[in-house]
């Protein structure tokens, strides 16, 4: 077989050279079924072969993710899961027809229970449904899918991402997938270069065993000529170094080629994130998502826990400015038991500061955990998908109840500023309409909005250009309102972190940059090289 | 198997029973769950739980079983012990109980 090249969309920036895993399709259907006994015996197999793995695994990773884990193995040992299984393999049905409508139906139980906790639960039953679906098909699961591989697939879910260890340093290449999904996110947050929508992958039978990837243009090469590899490993090297020299400007203040002082602020999900950085390396965070706190199969997190973690957080910063978005669900990113299902537009639809105004009772938790959390730094909270300034009022509004209500129950809290993502072009037109304490621009949303275009669908990604004059003409207009009325603009979209950009968004005037932790020797970098 | 000891234990101690509301945040939730079928595994007696004091009973052995129950907070959870060591197994479950399963 020839070399191979493939060009998707970048995902994650960075070059990796590995062996390729194939990440196997649990639906895919068995090659043949035998009687009931071996179908029961292969059953079994797979139950105690899909336990084993979890505990692999469950060595692997520490508090949370691993009560997850050991959740699905208490289940996966339980008789009783299997139970209407074995009966259906006993009477002629294959093993993994019989395991799928047994977990099948345990799943609508969960999903059909009163309690969001216990229907949140659903994800964690179809977890260990395709484990053993794809043991069944003699798929090799997730558990073997080492470090330094570049993992390829149509598409990869985050429970799958986070089984790895990207620190060997492999990388992600899909044959769908988008750069704005969740795994990509992660991707980038810890380094794993990835490239998606590489279309339908030209092989049959033997996959290739080596790729290249590089997740800086998006494209992968695969069982390279030697030549091809010797250049793609000169490349390595090169910005290996350029990341070394990088690295040694992180922890100092970011100052364009002029002398401008930029600042440049955190993306962080969790604050998992944070550990092992130096505070040093920032001038504060810029964006936490707290959605990652609502999904998962942990269901919706109380007060106390949405607490523990704000604070954290702020206590990581040590006096450093965090600014702490509240809930975004909705669009691509559904929680179960709180975002709607079968919009027929979810982008347009009930998401953001729309659904938290929708559901008070989940609101009002957030907001008085971060009241709480506000006394343990410099807190700020800003509010997603703020279209018109009654949004704002209103949520100010909560947030003062909550405040007063802590403070007559005699609990420890401050009022943090309330400010909004600049995201939808009409705050971006209208934003000197609102009163809020600072604007922070959202690129992503912002430039889907603008343009009418999904990065996540290949036909018209390349519409989807944060640099667009559209995009930065209302980058600039934001920047002008907070500049009259005399409040921070930020901007925390994936854009902070593209480079090519850089010189741009300077120039609209911005002064503040929000990226992930992994981007931000590569921006101070990039601000050092812009001049007037 | 375990059930086998428990209906021959059943046969010959008292059935005791006592009841707790569940106080821990998210009722009888995965983790709850793990930890009181595993504390279960450790007593011999056959332990039963219900949401009603006159059943039905579920196996609190049984993750499965358990989670399928579905006690949400501040439901009161009935226990039903038989065996050697079921004032011990009952003790222990409602301790479990009372201290909202180790949760903060």
């Amino acid at each position: 077989m020839g070399e191979i090249h493939l060009t998707g969309h970048p995902a994650s920036p960075g070059l990796a050279i590995g062996p390729v895993a194939v990440l196997t399709n649990a639906v895919a259907s068995r090659a043949a079924k035998g009687d009931p006994a071996q179908e029961a015996a292969a059953l079994k197999a797979a139950i105690e072969g899909a336990a084993m793995e979890l505990a692999e695994l469950i060595a692997t990773v520490h508090g949370e993710a691993a009560e997850i884990l050991e959740f699905q193995v208490a289940m996966l040992g339980d008789d009783a899961l299997a139970e209407g299984a074995y009966e259906a393999v006993a009477a002629g049905t294959a093993a993994d027809e019989a395991w799928r409508a047994a977990l099948d139906a345990e799943i609508a139980g969960y999903r059909a229970a009163d309690e969001e906790y216990f229907r949140a639960r659903a994800a964690d039953l179809v977890d260990i449904r395709d484990r053993v679906l794809a043991g069944l098909n003699g798929a090799d699961a997730v558990a073997q899918i080492s470090g330094d591989s570049v993992v390829m697939g149509d598409d990869i879910s985050p429970s799958t991402f986070l089984a790895v260890d990207w620190t060997r340093g492999g990388a992600i290449a899909l044959a769908s997938g988008s750069p704005s999904s969740h795994v990509a996110m992660l991707a980038r947050s810890r380094g794993a270069p990835m490239v998606v929508g590489l279309g339908p992958l030209p092989w049959n039978g033997q996959p290739p065993s080596l790729a290249l990837v590089d997740g800086d243009t998006g494209t992968v090469i695969f069982d390279p000529k030697p030549e091809t590899r010797r250049l793609f490993e000169h490349r390595m090297v090169a910005a290996n170094a350029a990341r070394i020299a990088a690295d040694a400007g992180r922890l100092k203040p970011a100052l364009t080629a002029d002398g401008r002082r930029i600042a440049v602020l955190l993306n962080v999900a969790a604050p998992e994130e944070l550990a092992g950085l130096d505070p040093a390396i920032c001038d504060g965070i810029g964006l936490v998502r707290t959605e990652f706190l609502f999904e998962g199969s942990r269901g919706l997190p109380e007060e106390d826990a949405q607490y523990a973690v704000y604070r954290r957080i702020l206590e990581w910063a040590t006096g450093r400015p965090v600014t702490i978005r509240t809930l975004d669900a909705g669009g691509d990113k559904p929680i179960a038991g709180l975002t709607v299902d079968g919009e027929r537009n979810p982008f347009l639809g009930l998401r953001g500061i729309r659904l938290s105004l929708a559901r008070p009772e989940v609101f009002r938790l957030q907001l008085r955990a971060l009241c709480r959390a506000a006394v343990h730094g410099t807190l700020k909270v800003m509010l997603p998908m703020i279209a018109v300034p009654a949004e704002l009022d209103r949520a100010n509004a909560m947030l003062d109840a909550e405040f007063a209500a802590l403070r007559a129950e005699g609990i420890a809290c401050a009022r943090p500023p309330l400010g909004i993502m600049v995201e939808v072009p009409a705050a971006a037109l209208c934003a000197e309409d609102f009163g809020a304490a600072f604007y922070s621009i959202g690129s992503n949303d912002l430039t889907q909005y603008t343009m009418a275009a999904a990065r996540d669908i290949g036909a018209v990604a390349d519409l989807n250009d944060a640099g667009h004059p559209a995009v930065l003409a209302l980058i600039a207009r934001t920047v002008e309102a907070g500049r009259k009325r005399g409040v921070e603009v930020s901007l925390c979209g994936d854009a902070a972190a593209d480079t090519r950009l850089t010189k741009a968004l300077v120039a609209t005037g911005l002064t503040t940059l929000s990226v992930s932790p992994i981007a931000v020797a590569r921006l101070k970098a990039a601000i050092a090289g812009v001049s007037a | 198997m375990h059930d086998a000891n428990a209906n021959r234990a059943a046969q010959t101690f008292a059935t005791l029973t006592a009841s707790a509301v569940l106080v821990n945040p998210v009722g009888l939730h995965a983790r709850p769950s793990v930890k009181l079928t595993q504390l279960a595994k450790g007593f011999t007696a056959k332990i039963e739980i219900a949401l009603a004091a006159d059943g039905p009973w579920t196996d609190a052995k049984s993750p499965v079983k358990v989670m399928r129950v579905k006690a949400p907070q501040g439901a009161t959870l009935h226990f039903r012990v038989a065996g050697p060591d079921g004032e011990a197994a009952l003790a222990a479950m409602l301790g479990l109980v009372h201290d909202g399963f180790g949760e903060a």
